[in-house]
């Protein structure tokens, strides 16, 4: 018996919504990146599932540009940690709040 | 379709283990299982190329960096990163909304067909990718570029 997309799409949101459930809930920027992470990899799987399901290359090709966006989003991100934390010595979000204007 | 349910269930307890560890290294660690597990969906999804890219720019080159990111920022006290949740419940009862959100939209909304064709060709999606979006392609290539010297500049020593 053959699944149809919905299964997949239902998991990927389930995963979507953990990711967010991560966000809201760290304080830790590297955490936060984390949840960042895992949010982007359900919306890849989403992509991927509608791509294989109508039949077209499509959804691979956006899910393989949002991975190549994806990792150079977290290579910003790693390097303002990094900065934050030689700044600050804490890399706890809230540290930052000086950067408010 | 035991391949989906099992996929699914791994990608699920890696996924909650990815929030909800108190260890930052460990769940650095989870992410990567999360993310090797996802290759497998990709796997199943006839998509053999975005497996192989999956597990090596993800599982390969981001973790390996966000786990030199959290070795290289240590705390004060030299203790290992913990992280504790603030808010849990408020975290969890938006995450529910959001589920459910996502859930009533995507049981009303009228999808693709259930017969998938089972398209396994990656000569075809590079070739998609030299010819239709090969414009995008560039632009990708300059956003590289721009974020590898971004991440140069931001994370030098300013005394140095």
């Amino acid at each position: 018996m053959a699944l149809g997309v919905l299964p997949w799409l239902l998991l990927s949101a389930a995963l979507f919504s953990t990711g967010l459930f991560g966000l809201l809930t760290r304080k830790h920027a590297i955490g936060l990146l984390i949840s960042v992470e895992l949010m982007a990899n359900a919306v890849n799987l989403n992509l991927v599932a509608f791509g294989y399901f109508r039949g077209d290359l499509m959804g691979q090709v956006l899910a393989l540009f949002g991975i190549a966006l994806t990792v150079a989003e977290v290579v910003v991100g790693l390097a303002l940690v990094i900065q934050l934390h030689r700044h600050n010595r804490s890399i706890d979000v809230d540290s930052a709040r000086e950067l408010a204007g | 379709m035991i391949a989906f349910f099992v996929t699914a269930a791994a990608l699920l307890v890696t996924a909650v283990m990815v929030v909800t560890s108190k260890d930052l290294v460990r769940a650095v660690l989870w992410l990567g299982l999360s993310l090797v597990v996802t290759a497998g969906a990709y796997a199943q999804l006839a998509a053999d190329m975005l497996a192989a890219i999956q597990i090596m720019l993800y599982a390969g080159g981001v973790v390996t960096l966000m786990l030199f990111a959290v070795m290289l920022t240590p705390r004060p006290d030299d203790e290992r990163p913990t992280v504790a949740l603030v808010n849990p419940e408020r975290g969890f009862a938006a995450a529910l909304l959001m589920f459910f959100a996502l859930a009533m939209a995507l049981l009303q909304a009228e999808l693709p067909g259930g017969t998938a064709v089972a398209v396994s060709d990656s000569q075809e999606v590079g070739r998609l990718f030299l010819t239709d979006h090969l414009l995008a392609f560039e632009a990708l290539s300059v956003l590289l570029l721009a974020a590898m010297i971004a991440a140069i500049v931001i994370a030098r020593r300013r005394d140095a």
